[in-house]
């Protein structure tokens, strides 16, 4: 995008008045060369978001925006159900609270050099990743819904996880007024075997480094120090949550305008929250987000009992469990008034700052861990919210973001030639897919550093870690 | 490597997104333009050879066309990652609200197939269903992966 075309409110934020339907304005968190980056089409449909029912304060993009559907990725927008607010299947994304966890192992990387490969293989063997790849846990009805009422806290009930890790997921593990109920049985049997399993394209399984410390006392509280290791999961609600997002994103679209809503683009689909089917779907939605982090939580088991085998005692302690693809009611305060507000974060991450009251009590003082996914080359993030990131209905980054399409990819590099490349680094990757690995190539994606970077000095969180891949598993 | 299948005057193809894969089918109609974009949807995921051993039939509706084949597409994916099958021969007939599908295809053999990207939903991005000039019509949307 032409940085001309927006006005430049600070070095790091950039504004566009409202103009024809736009209830409010638009703000982009980058640097220039970020918004230079940035596709036509993220300002696009950040100002078409903008033009929903209901929207408070601004259509956000976050620094790492990039073309979405509908909403852009790397957007957030807030919507009041009094002022006849909206809920937006695309403004959530089908991958229905695909988030990221990080858990602290006790080794250093000098533990981990030794049974690099085997570590590798081993993880690699169990867990379920890429397509047809089966999970080992097969639900029946009853357990689905139980599942899907209660999330990470019904996967350690069932010894898939542990009590300890709920307070250090979002939600505390379990999203309230999950209807299974609103779930499709087609959702519910495209997850019948998918419980534990990692999928693919942009999801992965990174043993990483802590590189590099930016805040000692924020590192502290976290458990992060220099030469430590982490195990770092990225994945979502797999085909239930695709399969919600699908069925009621034609919903919305085809009922919209009964529901006198205008829509710019048929893409930003939507409904009244206060509306039969906005509530069906925020209840089918919750249930997803459940799905997620149940997901999430039997894979870190999953990741726990290959690292016993190597480091005996090992426990991986959950650092944080963060969603990035969510709706969610919160209070936030706008204009002086505290108002309960539907939050759409899709393709980023809530970012609280230390002392808000709806922070787990181990973050209080430091604040809400961000937890940044790079690519399998580049290095990842943890981050820490910032008060300040209040103006974004407290947001911030989620990852990278593609610069490059996987067609253009696939055509610069082969999936051989990365794994070679990245080995020559002591990076391990696995994958069944070479294809898959050349798609997902470090060089398409954007500069993490410059994103961060950019959250930082837009004041949405700060800077506290930086680690670098050992291995990698890849759908 | 090839990202199209053209020939003559239908085949597929994928186009541009940031994030995700367009796939456009084109064919003499409605129906030929859904089953190439199905093929073009089976080509995110593998360039592999794929045997016809088994068929599984699908039926949608939809109250227009564009979303018809949302649903058509969808219904694809919805089958793949259920039965953990890739399709590669389809056979659509439609009046334009109501479709009834036949996917002809196997089991996902991951050493053969090598899959890549799993598509998650077909997105109403880039949505269109056209017809030209010569009477070609022209099926595309973004597939979310």
């Amino acid at each position: 995008m032409d940085p001309a075309s927006f006005t430049r409110i600070g070095p790091v934020i950039w504004r566009i008045e409202p103009t024809g339907a736009m209830r409010v304005p638009v703000i982009i968190f980058a640097d220039e060369e970020l918004i230079r980056g940035m596709d036509e089409r993220v300002g696009e449909q950040a100002r078409n978001v903008a033009t929903l029912p209901g929207i408070v304060s601004a259509s956000f993009a976050m620094p790492d925006a990039h073309w979405g559907y509908g909403f852009p990725i790397g957007g957030v927008a807030a919507f009041d159900p009094e002022e006849g607010g909206v809920v937006s299947a695309g403004g959530v994304g089908f991958d229905i609270s695909c988030g990221v966890r990080t858990m602290l192992a006790s080794l250093s990387v000098k533990d981990i050099l030794p049974v690099q490969e085997a570590l590798a293989d081993s993880l690699f063997r169990q867990i379920p990743v890429g397509i047809g790849s089966r999970g080992k846990i097969t639900l029946d009805d009853a357990g689905m819904d139980a599942m899907l009422l209660g999330g990470a806290r019904w996967a350690a009930e069932q010894g898939w996880g542990e009590e300890r890790d709920l307070e250090r997921i979002e939600e505390g593990g379990c999203m309230d007024c999950a209807r299974p109920d609103f779930v499709s049985d087609r959702a519910k049997d495209r997850q019948r075997r998918e419980m534990g399993t990692l999928g693919s394209g942009n999801h992965y399984l990174e043993v990483q480094a802590v590189a590099q410390i930016f805040d000692e006392k924020a590192a502290a509280a976290y458990g992060l120090r220099p030469d430590g290791v982490v195990v770092t999961i990225h994945c979502g609600s797999r085909g239930l949550g695709h399969q919600i997002g699908s069925e009621f994103l034609k919903e919305m679209a085809s009922t919209a305008s009964q529901a006198g809503i205008i829509l710019p683009d048929r893409e930003l689909a939507c409904a009244p929250i206060k509306s039969e089917l906005g509530e069906r779907y925020l209840g089918a939605m919750r249930a997803g987000i459940n799905c997620a982090l149940a997901n999430r939580e039997i894979l870190g088991h999953f990741s726990r009992r290959v690292f016993a085998e190597y480091f005996p005692g090992e426990s991986l302690e959950l650092l944080f469990d963060v969603s990035h693809n969510t709706c969610k009611l919160e209070t936030h305060e706008v204009d002086g008034k505290r108002r309960e507000l539907f939050v759409h974060r899709k393709g980023a991450t809530r970012s609280l700052g230390a002392g808000n009251p709806s922070l787990p009590r181990v973050f209080h003082a430091v604040g809400q861990p961000v937890l940044i996914g790079g690519s399998m080359g580049t290095s990842s993030y943890v981050l820490a919210g910032e008060p300040t990131s209040e103006e974004a209905f407290s947001s911030a980054c989620h990852g990278a973001g593609r610069a490059m399409s996987r067609h253009a990819a696939l055509k610069q590099w082969s999936g051989r030639q990365i794994v070679d490349e990245l080995a020559a680094r002591g990076i391990l990757v696995r994958s069944p897919s070479s294809r898959g690995v050349a798609e997902e190539a470090p060089g398409a994606y954007k500069d993490v550093e410059a994103v961060v970077l950019a959250a930082e000095q837009a004041g949405l969180a700060r800077r506290v870690a930086r680690m670098r891949p050992l291995i990698c598993i890849k759908g | 490597m090839s990202a199209t299948g053209q020939v003559s005057r239908f085949g597929w193809e994928h186009f541009h997104h940031d994030a995700d894969i367009g796939v456009r089918g084109w064919g003499r109609s409605i129906a030929e333009a859904f089953e190439q974009a199905a093929m073009g949807l089976t080509r995110i995921v593998t360039f592999s050879p794929i045997a016809a051993d088994t068929q599984v039939d699908v039926e949608c509706h939809q109250s227009d066309l564009e979303l018809l084949f949302v649903d058509w597409l969808d219904a694809v994916i919805c089958e793949m990652a259920t039965r953990k099958m890739l399709f590669g021969c389809f056979a659509v007939g439609t009046d334009g609200r109501t479709l009834k599908g036949a996917l002809s295809g196997e089991p996902i053999d991951v050493a053969r197939h090598a899959p890549a990207c799993e598509p998650k939903g077909a997105t109403l991005t880039a949505l269109k269903v056209t017809r030209d000039g010569d009477g070609i019509w022209c099926a595309q949307c973004v597939i979310d992966v």
